[in-house]
């Protein structure tokens, strides 16, 4: 029986010629990571495991990115204990702050994860690296422990959904527009144990960080894993971050799929995912009169430069609603270096947003943009469960950068083309 | 034999209102307890008592990895989820760190908040004292019944049998 592009990742980490759908196998790990609210958990239980040392110094990494810089006490002692663990183990990629950024946009831009590697993660949003085509996926505290005691993991071979993807993007339609699309078309569970696969000739319209949106929300549709054909794209992006040897992995011609999708990307319109799930979408025509107070462009969903820049294409010259406060965080150094350079940071202060130093901060309500009871907000974030930004009655929604920042002009969910007015 | 009260909540209940990531600047699982689903059920850290039995629709435990999440309900006292799907980086988590979960779809719908439920996590059988009614969940594969064995995954390292 033919092998999708996971299972062959799975079975070469595994030591196997062959897997199917759910068996049980325990494959070898590329790379461990961890964070600040998740590696301290995982550090109480390696000590508990009583080994001395980690498996592989050079493929752990722990970024405290979530509640830093530290946002009290407890926040700091939490990264008190990977900091002492880090420098005990002698973690070569634990990234304090200054070099810190946030994970998922992080390890793929410092090489460490590359096409055919099999990377776990105690954290969700793991799966973004799937983009390169590697195996990625989110874990527990205890897997993180074990996986950096052993270097292994255990795993139920996945079956696979696969999105055949055709056409181009429209004007203001990025990778957030087509994964919030296919999330409300299959649902928050449509993937739920399964590996979403996206493939065909539409790949080429889409930008290595429209394939990091995508994947990394991948999870939303509740999949283990999302994962995309290596291209031209791709490789261009390693050859240019990392060093590392890799391997590209293709679908057999005869793998199996538990269902075909096909994606015509150029009928995909700018999407907006309502309160309190990333399922409930509608397109920017159907969103009606939705004021806001807050706008958030930033995560490892829509941190990156591309976003940074539509963001600055839409605010240029204009300014923000005086209702509506606007945070945008960058998601690494880099990329806020990056912004700097090409004046994009200019452009935000001056149409009045705040910028702020890469952190998870806002995204999972943590700090930097807390909301209150009856807020709203428009987020490039991946998430808009009840209370996910602040108080159990406030509300997120979902949205692209472009839609986000057009959003922070008007005072309610708007379309670019409404301020740009083309 | 797990025999408890049935607490009962709806579909895709996330990791979110299960521990909200404001409390997240701690691993402690009683202080994660006190505000167990707070965010969509205020009373249930009152309602609570040790044995108790989560029964919830599909798609328990989406959202986040936080291991908090099943920590939080396991030190609440509840003894086993019963749910028609388990997301599943929790249901892994869940089973990791020792906390039984069933899938069972009929039991999931028809069992209601307030009765009195017995679950035989060795063979799967969930009875409804309330209402006599019994039903069969499906049971763990080899694997996973050594990791619950075992009580969970760092036992199981410990072991050294996961070496190999
Ligand atoms: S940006 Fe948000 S979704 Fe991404 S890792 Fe941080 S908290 Fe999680």
């Amino acid at each position: 029986m033919g092998m999708t592009m996971t299972q062959k990742i799975l079975a070469q980490h595994a030591g196997l010629k062959e897997v199917k759908p759910g068996q049980l196998i325990q494959a070898d790990l590329d790379m461990v990571l961890g964070n600040d609210i998740t590696a301290p958990v995982a550090v109480e239980e390696f000590n508990k495991i009583g080994w001395d040392s980690v498996f592989h110094k050079e493929k752990i990494a722990i970024v405290p990115d979530h509640f830093t810089p530290n946002k009290d006490i407890k926040s700091a002692e939490q990264c008190k204990t990977i900091r002492e663990f880090a420098r005990k183990h002698e973690i070569k990629h634990y990234f304090e702050i200054g070099q810190m950024g946030i994970e998922h946009a992080l390890l793929p831009e410092k090489g460490l994860v590359v096409p055919g590697d099999l990377v776990i993660g105690a954290d969700s949003h793991t799966c973004t690296y799937g983009a390169l085509g590697a195996f990625s996926t989110g874990i527990g505290s205890t897997d993180m422990a074990a996986g950096m005691a052993t270097g292994k993991a255990w795993f139920k071979v996945p079956e696979a959904i696969k999105f055949e993807l055709t056409g181009t993007l429209g004007e203001w339609v990025s990778g957030k527009d087509v994964i919030l699309h296919i999330i409300g078309k299959i649902g928050v569970e449509g993937a739920l144990y399964k590996s979403m696969e996206f493939t065909g000739e539409g790949l080429k319209a889409l930008s290595i960080d429209d394939r990091f949106a995508m994947a990394n929300m991948a999870i939303e549709a509740g999949a283990k894993n999302g994962i995309f054909d290596v291209d031209e794209v791709t490789l261009q992006y390693v050859k240019e971050h990392s060093t590392k040897p890799y391997t590209v992995y293709q679908a057999d011609e005869d793998a199996v799929y538990s269902e075909v999708y096909p994606i015509d990307l150029s009928q995909i319109k700018p999407t907006v995912a309502f309160p309190h799930l990333p399922e409930n979408t509608r397109t920017i025509d159907e969103v009606g009169d939705v004021a806001i107070d807050q706008v958030v462009i930033g995560s490892c969903t829509n941190g990156r430069i591309e976003d940074m820049r539509i963001a600055a294409k839409i605010l240029e010259g204009k300014q923000v609603h005086p209702h509506v406060r606007t945070i945008i965080f960058p998601a690494t150094q880099k990329i806020y270096l990056q912004a700097m350079e090409e004046g994009l940071l200019k452009i935000f202060v001056e149409a009045g947003a705040v910028v702020s130093t890469p952190t998870c901060g806002p995204c999972l309500g943590g700090h930097m943009g807390i909301l209150a009871k009856g807020e709203r907000a428009v987020a490039t974030t991946n998430r808009n469960f009840v209370g996910r930004m602040g108080h159990p009655e406030s509300e997120v929604y979902l949205a692209s950068p472009a839609i986000a920042a057009a959003s922070a002009i008007t005072g309610k969910i708007s379309s670019p083309k409404e301020v740009i007015g083309c | 034999m797990l025999i408890g009260k049935v607490i009962k909540y709806g579909d895709n209940v996330d990791t979110d209102v299960i521990i909200p990531a404001r409390y997240l600047n701690t691993s402690n699982p009683l202080e994660l307890a006190k505000h167990c689903m707070e965010d969509i059920d205020a009373s249930f850290i009152e309602r609570v008592e040790k044995g108790d039995v989560m029964v919830a629709g599909r798609n328990f435990g989406c959202g986040s990895s936080r291991e908090h999440a099943p920590i939080a309900i396991k030190a609440s006292g509840i003894s086993c989820i019963i749910a028609v799907s388990f997301a599943r980086i929790f249901y892994r988590n869940a089973i990791n760190i020792g906390l039984p979960i069933l899938e069972c779809e009929d039991a999931a719908r028809a069992i209601e908040e307030g009765q009195q439920v017995e679950v035989d996590l060795a063979n799967g059988r969930i009875v409804n004292r309330t209402t006599g009614e019994s039903y069969k969940a499906a049971p763990f594969p080899e694997f996973m019944q050594e990791l619950i064995k075992a009580e969970g995954l760092i036992n199981y390292v410990k072991k050294g049998r996961a070496q190999g």
